[in-house]
């Protein structure tokens, strides 16, 4: 197959006129693959880094045994992202972000979950490490830019001077909703090359250019809990590193206090969940709220669960600038979620008030609220 | 690109007479040195003569070398043989029961994580401290001393400083309190004169590829006399106390190339001296806010490390390959993510100091012109990275 012709399909965009070195986010998974297969055969210099985020061996107990280890944050990932490096042939280096990713993704994300509230570590990654450190240490080696495997867009306004964040073209894959947490620095100095692709495209991609990743399945559990069982690495992280533990069993009360039953831990509960709640006048039983201070979580029946209205901390606007009044958008309020009406109301530089047109289902502390108009990522805020 | 690779601690290469003297056993000469026949004897002899030639390098007697896969199986040998605690011989019942062992923090993971293996199976282990210049201090070894001491195992050369230690004052005491004495010699061999009875050492470490012999290839000398415990079960090569069959090409190529070592060793060590001491005093002129880690300590020829305020040294190794020149920084991990070094941590140095170091390790194929190219390519990195660093200040607040 004849190289110049693999790409001949390939949707040209502005991101295509990047000058000098780039550098690409390596995860050793497709997409990021892919992005160096792209912008290699667009005739950029290209450097790949591969993080080394979260050492597995910390916590033996979450381990499997022998060679049956996990796969995830493993070294084959490491050895993946090498071995496309070789295939294209452009220098890869694997740096030690270890310290940062503890520090500024894995604390937080247990201290959240002490406190109640459903964290999203992927975000942090994001906004702390990939476009923080990374892309630092991506501009020491000689780099302008970072490019990494998000499905988004990234476009400049020519009009008001702003990076504007924009969804990806296949909405199924977006991931828009992890990313709100970047400056305009930070922007500027990012690329999306698949935010115009679809996965299939992708994959289509990887295979033309024969990666050794091509038919790699898809990562979905949160890097450093391959097993998927946040409790259980909740349990052993705090253990491991001395965070005083919560009391363990506590109340489970209805809205207006009575107690129906007891709990195991309020780390164990998400705001929504229903599962092993049982029934209350044959009507199935969610967690409404978790009250870390009183060691308590509120249950109660679905139509409790549906909220209009609440607080957000942390904003960050991104396409726009912070607006002087209301404003209206549709608001995403996890990962999932399909982005509904709302009136987003500035209260000062980094708090908001959001209040839904409709009510919308277990709305989750600890989670992001991301403001679109049309696919612009107006900015994003976390839920109080 | 022209790559200047300034990272011989790491490995060296094969030495073109090394190679030749080894190709014939690949496949000529390839039989076993331990079979009765004519080409069995040759393959003796081969490895026979090598036994002589690393013998000479040390000033041992050829049957006091065993040859072994290298400096790990070496150091690991050294300690369980020594130290674990089922063994019987000639240790008391005390010693039997609670082995002790005496190191530094600043040795190879070589050393450390067995000390730390033998740990968990009942023996204790003092970490002796070392200076800021990366010394151990021999009163400190005297002091450590006890009844139940059954080795002192404390490297020669550092591989990450280069520094040397005092081990002919930790040899007499180790004599005078006969307790077992242990060495890894690995980054010193070839670079430094070594000589067995000098040190009193009973024990002690090489690797081929540190010294232009393939990897794979390394010896463990013991002393005569000394009671070791086999490492490895097997047939009656090495006497049984290595069993396996010999290595022989490997073993060839270690022992021509301690035998170059030994005939170049005073010339190069004068030499590659001359183009490390250029290279550090050329950096310490061009580059603002350096400073030499264990400089004033002796030190191996070819070794300098660097801290360089304000730098995050990944970084820095990074932009240096870009540019085709090879050092190190801290420790590589399986993946070959970076560390932060034990070593330099141990001498006093805080985790961002320690991530601000790189080490420049000069070999025999290091030239004057190569130094050149370093004194160009790192200053200009080195400003690169400072303009960016979020910790550098022009005017620091103190003397670094």
């Amino acid at each position: 197959m004849n190289a110049t012709t693999h790409f001949e399909t390939l949707p040209t965009h502005e991101q295509t006129q990047l000058r000098g070195l780039v550098v690409i986010a390596m995860s050793g998974g497709v997409d990021s693959s892919t992005v160096a297969a792209v912008l290699q055969e667009q005739g950029h210099p290209i450097v790949g880094l591969t993080m080394q985020l979260w050492n597995q061996r910390r916590l033996p107990e979450l381990q499997g045994h022998g060679l049956q280890q996990h796969r995830c944050c493993s070294l084959d990932d490491v050895y993946d992202a090498k071995r496309v490096a070789q295939h294209l042939n452009f220098p890869h280096y694997v740096v030690n972000f270890e310290e940062q990713f503890e520090q500024r993704v894995v604390r937080p994300f247990v201290d959240q979950y002490l406190a109640g509230r459903t964290p999203i570590a992927c975000t942090n990654c994001n906004t702390d490490v990939k476009f923080e450190p990374l892309l630092r240490m991506a501009r020491q080696i000689g780099a302008e830019r970072l490019a990494t495997g998000h499905y988004a867009r990234i476009r400049k306004n020519e009009q008001t001077g702003r990076w504007e964040l924009l969804r990806a073209r296949d909405r199924s894959k977006d991931q828009s909703y992890f990313l709100w947490g970047l400056t305009q620095e930070q922007l500027s100095r990012s690329v999306f090359p698949l935010g115009e692709l679809t996965k299939e495209e992708v994959r289509a991609l990887a295979r033309r250019t024969n990666l050794p990743v091509a038919e790699k399945p898809e990562s979905m559990e949160l890097c450093f809990v391959p097993t998927g069982n946040y409790v259980q690495f909740i349990q052993a992280y705090s253990k491991d590193v001395g965070i005083s533990f919560p009391p363990g069993a506590g109340e489970m009360v209805t809205e207006d206090g009575a107690v129906i039953g007891h709990h195991n831990g309020v780390h164990n509960f998400t705001i929504g969940q229903r599962k092993g709640l049982g029934f209350a006048a044959g009507k199935p039983l969610y967690v409404l709220s978790i009250d870390p201070q009183k060691n308590r979580v509120v249950v109660g029946g679905d139509d409790s669960l549906r909220t209009t209205s609440f607080e957000v901390q942390g904003v960050n606007w991104v396409s726009t600038e912070q607006p002087p009044g209301p404003v209206r958008a549709t608001v995403k309020i996890r990962h999932k979620h399909e982005p509904a009406a709302a009136t987003v109301l500035p209260i000062d530089a980094t708090n908001a008030q959001v209040a839904f047109d409709a009510p919308q289902r277990a709305i989750t502390p600890g989670q992001g609220a991301v403001f679109y108009e049309g696919d612009r990522v107006l900015g994003g805020a976390w839920i109080r | 690109m022209n790559r200047v690779y300034l990272d011989y601690n790491a490995t060296t290469p094969v030495e073109p007479q090394v190679l030749d003297a080894m190709l014939p056993y690949f496949s000529a000469e390839f039989a076993n040195a331990s079979s009765i026949h004519t080409p069995g004897q040759r393959a003796r002899a081969a490895v026979e003569t090598a036994r002589e030639q690393v013998a000479a390098l040390i000033g041992a007697r050829p049957p006091e070398i065993v040859f072994t896969s290298g400096g790990t199986e070496s150091d690991n040998h050294a300690i369980f043989g020594v130290a674990r605690p089922f063994r019987g011989g000639h240790i008391s019942p005390a010693q039997l029961k609670h082995p002790h062992i005496i190191t530094t923090t600043i040795e190879h993971e070589a050393v450390l994580n067995a000390c730390q293996a033998a740990e968990k199976q009942a023996a204790s282990v003092t970490y002796l401290p070392v200076d800021r210049e990366g010394l151990a201090d021999p009163e400190s070894v005297r002091l450590a001393i006890r009844p139940e001491t059954v080795l002192i195992t404390i490297m020669q050369a550092n591989n990450e400083l280069g520094t040397v230690q005092p081990l002919e004052e930790i040899g007499r005491i180790a004599k005078e309190y006969e307790v077992y004495f242990h060495t890894d010699a690995v980054q010193s061999a070839g670079k430094i004169p070594i000589d067995v009875n000098r040190l009193n050492t009973h024990l002690l470490s090489l690797s081929g590829h540190k010294l232009y012999a393939p990897k794979g290839a390394g010896a463990l000398y013991v002393r005569g006399g000394t009671r070791l415990d086999q490492l490895l079960y097997g047939g009656h090569h090495q006497r049984g106390f290595r069993p396996g069959t010999e290595n022989v090409a490997g073993i060839v190529g270690l022992g021509r190339a301690a035998e170059m070592a030994r005939n170049s060793l005073a010339g190069e060590a004068k030499r590659v001296s001359t183009l490390r001491d250029k290279l550090e005093q050329g950096l310490l002129e061009r580059v603002p806010q350096i400073r030499v880690n264990g400089g004033l300590a002796p030190r191996t020829p070819n070794t300098t490390n660097l801290m360089f305020a304000g730098i995050e040294g990944e970084a820095l190794v990074i932009a240096l390959d870009l540019k085709g020149l090879a050092c190190s920084v801290g420790a590589a991990c399986s993946s070959g993510a970076v560390e932060p070094s034990h070593v330099l941590t141990a001498i006093g140095l805080s985790q961002e100091q320690a991530k601000s170091s790189l080490r420049f390790s000069l070999g025999r194929p290091t030239t004057e012109s190569e130094i050149d190219i370093a004194l160009e390519v790192i200053p200009a990195a080195v400003a690169q990275l400072r303009a960016l660093s979020p910790t550098y200040r022009k005017q620091p607040a103190s003397p670094v």
